[in-house]
């Protein structure tokens, strides 16, 4: 069935480029417009979705109760939540649309199919700004391509889009790879969804140097930035720190990409951090999620190898979330050392400097900042230090594993695309391709399945009337 | 249990705690979320409550060509049919029927047809109706003993199960619990009332739980007709056969009714599946099973409906030989998966109550 869509011949309204989230959303909006609809989706069937597939939430302002969302979450909060994990570099104007836009936006999702986990129905659904969906991503894109398949919009898996031509301030021609073979649309209107670059390790490189080679991709192989560059290089204009990409620490032992949301690991705040020499580099008790979470990338990634190892004793292992893969398990700190390839001498030593350091720990608290702290050690470990002292002894290795990129295209309110001399009439940009303008820097859980949705459908939207009219 | 399917099933457990995206779908979720590594009894528990509607499957982000290669309703399919056959009494004929079920089943239909045809031919009796073909006293000296195995062989199964799973004292409300959810076939619904992904892909579909509960019901409407029926011969002295109008008619024609589409959706359904989403192995069994509750609700209705008719020894033959087979057979056909299924949900409901405390 796939090979009728390779007709030169057929014409769409609309080419949307990518399969995930906000493509989706873009896909359905000008669809129920009227607006005839190809989606170009680079992965085979069972990996469509891109990085959509791998989310578990998404953040939804609400005046009151809101299907799953309980309470009230207003668009104050929201921005000021937005403010603090971005350090203030955000786009007021959109980032407030955003938010404003996804008290409807919800109750949309639904009305398309996805469905969410009733209010405190599991441990995941515990808040009141964030909705889980029910099955995760990957069912909130399963229900979106019915949807999309019953408006009528084809869906051609495998296209990968390597150009879209620009020519004075149109898109005239989106060529694109299937099965080997080049073949060319001429669509009146392009959205991009195509996500980050995040899977393009060449180019983490120019911001990161070799160590990126080293780097986990927590995502889809499959975003490697092959539209954005070819627009930027066209000199459409760009926001973002080309530098800059969201990392986390993750287990050592994911795979190389799209190891997803089980390869985190929450054991840091209960364990001392080393890298490969054995040595401790930072205080593991400096901040609760979600601010540690993010800044263990980085960390990580600065160590020799960009490797590291937390240690936890046996009164920890159940303290935070389990971990997709056992920990490595030892009776003694030796055997801990021969089985981790660490250092014996140096690992024995580091982690007696640690517990002489550490005092009384009767105000212990997991799930709080207990200030129960070392004394006289550098660095320092500011909350939960208890000793490692109680075999067995596990270690979990640690590695850098990237979210997200945010280098992205620049866009207007109407989601539209410009260069120097002004925008391009027809063409649009949702999702993470353009998630920099309000996400320079910094993460906020759900924020970037809501980016994708309310610019999806304004994209979408403005792609089929320009298409109609 | 085969140690490679229990390590499998740990290893994807594993993972799957460490996601709980599907943690809304149905009670198997839940349940692993108690639990940080997963002995035989916790995997045996959680592949009883797994009712195969493929969800999880749909929903996963790691399925194949994923390297973590998830597919938590095959392994729990596989577990489960694994169980059944290490608890089932006597081992062996369970394995079996697993491997050759459709054929067994025919056989034994045909085998004690063929019995039913001897006795009739040797000996004439002198009832009325369905008697006259076959005397009620021959039918009780087959039929009692022959509803009473499988209960005591399940019962010794299923002793088995709860000493696995560390069962403890029921108590009447963790049994209800477990009766409505059965009721309700609620692990079906996929946490939205949409129900299943059976089917079709990743399209959520009520059909396989709406003809799952047609035979369910029809089979209680049938057990109860049968049950009526042997309250009146024996104890009201109203021997059969009985009119449209009786009892015993009015619960069974409905309830076989019910099986006979019930069963052939099921059958329908069955064919559409994905068999890589289930246990391949058993397939056969399972479908030799639906066919058979099909043949003796559809034979039911014919002996009803051709009363009179010279077709009927033939036929009566036949659905006897078909009712006593299912009856010996189900400690090891999939009919005793409602036994476990229901053993499994008590536990469940006792496993929340003590994960409260
Ligand atoms: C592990 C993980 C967990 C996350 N959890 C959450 C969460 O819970 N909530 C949240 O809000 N955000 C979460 N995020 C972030 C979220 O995934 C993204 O913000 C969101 O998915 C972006 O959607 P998108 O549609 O823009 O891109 P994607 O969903 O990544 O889709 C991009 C699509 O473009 C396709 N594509 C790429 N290049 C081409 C090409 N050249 N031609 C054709 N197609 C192409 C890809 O195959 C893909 O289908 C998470 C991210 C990760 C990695
Ligand atoms: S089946 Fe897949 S998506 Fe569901 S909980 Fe397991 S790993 Fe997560
Ligand atoms: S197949 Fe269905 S019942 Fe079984 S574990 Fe998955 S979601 Fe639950």
């Amino acid at each position: 069935m796939q090979k009728g869509f390779l007709s030169v011949n057929t014409h769409y309204d609309l080419a949307v480029i990518g399969g995930g989230n906000a493509a989706l959303c873009a896909a359905i909006t000008a669809a129920e417009l009227g607006a005839k609809v190809i989606i170009l989706e680079t992965a085979p069937k069972p990996y469509r979705g891109g990085n959509s597939r791998h989310t578990r939430d998404i953040r939804c302002m609400h005046r009151g109760p809101l299907g799953p969302l309980e309470g009230d979450y207003s668009e104050d909060e929201y921005y000021e939540d937005l403010l603090k994990v971005t350090g203030g570099k955000t786009n007021e104007q959109l980032a407030r649309l955003v938010i404003r836009s996804s008290e409807k936006a919800l109750p949309w999702m639904q009305k398309h199919g996805v469905h969410f986990q009733p209010p405190l129905s599991g441990t995941l659904s515990l808040t009141r700004t964030n909705a889980f969906f029910l099955g995760g991503g990957k069912s909130l894109v399963n229900a979106y391509y019915r949807t999309a398949g019953k408006l009528g919009v084809d869906v051609l898996y495998r296209a990968h889009v390597k150009h879209l031509q620009l020519e004075g301030n149109h898109i005239t021609r989106v060529d694109y790879v299937y099965e080997g073979q080049q073949y060319q649309i001429e669509p009146r209107s392009v959205v991009a969804a195509s996500g980050g670059f995040e899977a393009n390790l060449k180019w983490l490189e120019k911001a990161w140097g070799p160590a990126a080679e080293n780097f986990l991709i927590r995502g889809t192989p499959y975003n490697r930035g092959v539209v954005l560059e070819d627009l930027l290089e066209q000199g459409v204009q760009s926001v973002g720190d080309p530098t800059q990409c969201h990392a986390v620490a993750i287990d050592g032992r994911a795979p190389k990409f799209d190891g997803g949301i089980v390869t985190r690991l929450d054991c840091v705040p209960f364990s001392i951090v080393v890298n490969k020499e054995a040595q401790r580099f930072y205080d593991e008790g400096e901040d609760i999620w979600p601010k540690r979470y993010a800044i263990w990338g980085r960390l990580v990634a600065q160590q020799p190898d960009q490797v590291a190892f937390a240690i936890i004793d046996s009164k920890s292992l159940k303290m935070f979330m389990p971990s997709a893969f056992p920990p490595t398990e030892a009776n003694t700190l030796e055997e801990l050392a021969e089985k981790t390839s660490l250092p014996s001498e140096k690992l024995i030593d580091t982690i007696a400097t640690f517990n002489a350091a550490c005092g009384s720990s009767d105000a212990f608290h997991p799930t709080e900042l207990d200030s129960v702290a070392t004394t006289g050690l550098t660095p320092e470990k500011t909350n939960w230090a208890r000793p490692i002292s109680e075999p067995p002894f596990y270690c979990y290795s640690l590695r850098t594993g990237v979210t997200f990129t945010y280098l992205a295209l620049k866009i207007d309110e109407n989601a539209q695309c410009s260069t120097a001399t002004g925008p391009v009439k027809n063409l649009w940009a949702a999702g993470e391709t353009m998630a920099g303008s309000i996400l320079s820097q910094g993460y906020l859980a759900g924020l970037g399945m809501m980016i994708g949705t309310v610019f999806g459908r304004i994209a979408g939207r403005e792609a089929a009337n320009y298409a109609n009219g | 249990m085969q140690m490679d399917n229990l390590e499998e099933a740990r290893r994807q457990a594993e993972i799957c705690n460490a996601c709980r995206y599907c943690e809304g779908y149905c009670a198997v979720f839940p349940a692993l979320q108690l639990h940080r590594s997963f002995s035989e009894g916790t995997i045996t528990q959680l592949a009883n409550l797994c009712h195969n509607c493929r969800g999880c499957y749909y929903a996963c982000q790691y399925t194949d060509p994923h390297e973590f290669n998830i597919n938590i309703p095959q392994v729990m399919a596989e577990a489960r049919q694994k169980s059944w056959e290490t608890f089932a009494w006597p081992g062996g004929i369970a394995r079996m029927f697993q491997k050759r079920g459709s054929l067994i089943a025919l056989a034994t239909i045909i085998g004690f047809a063929v019995i039913f045809y001897v006795i009739r031919v040797l000996k004439p009796s002198g009832g009325e109706g369905f008697y006259a073909i076959v005397s009620h006293a021959t039918m009780t000296s087959i039929f009692l003993p022959a509803f009473l195995y499988p209960l005591f062989s399940l019962g010794i199964s299923l002793r088995r199960y709860w000493r696995k799973v560390d069962g403890e004292k029921i108590t009447w409300g963790q049994f209800r619990s477990a009766l409505i959810s059965a009721g309700k076939l609620k692990n079906l619904s996929g946490g939205h009332g949409d129900g299943c992904n059976f089917e079709e892909e990743d399209r959520f579909s009520n059909q396989r739980r709406y003809a799952h509960q047609a035979v369910l019901y029809g089979f209680l409407l049938c057990f109860a007709a049968t049950c009526s029926g042997t309250v009146m011969y024996y104890f009201l002295n109203m021997p059969g056969p009985y009119s449209i109008f009786s009892i015993p008619k009015l619960l069974g024609i409905p309830g076989g009714l019910l099986i006979l589409v019930g069963c052939s959706k099921l059958i329908q359904l069955k064919l559409k599946a994905d068999p890589e989403l289930g246990s391949a192995r058993v397939w056969s069994g399972e479908m030799g099973f639906v066919g058979l509750l099909l043949f003796i609700a559809l034979s039911g209705l014919l002996l009803f409906s051709l009363g009179g008719t010279a077709a009927l020894p033939l036929l009566l033959d036949l659905h006897l030989g078909a009712v006593l087979a299912f009856f010996l057979l189900t400690p090891y056909t999939k009919m005793s998966h409602g036994f476990y299924r229901m053993a499994a949900l008590i536990r469940d409901a006792q496993m929340k109550s003590e994960s409260k405390k």
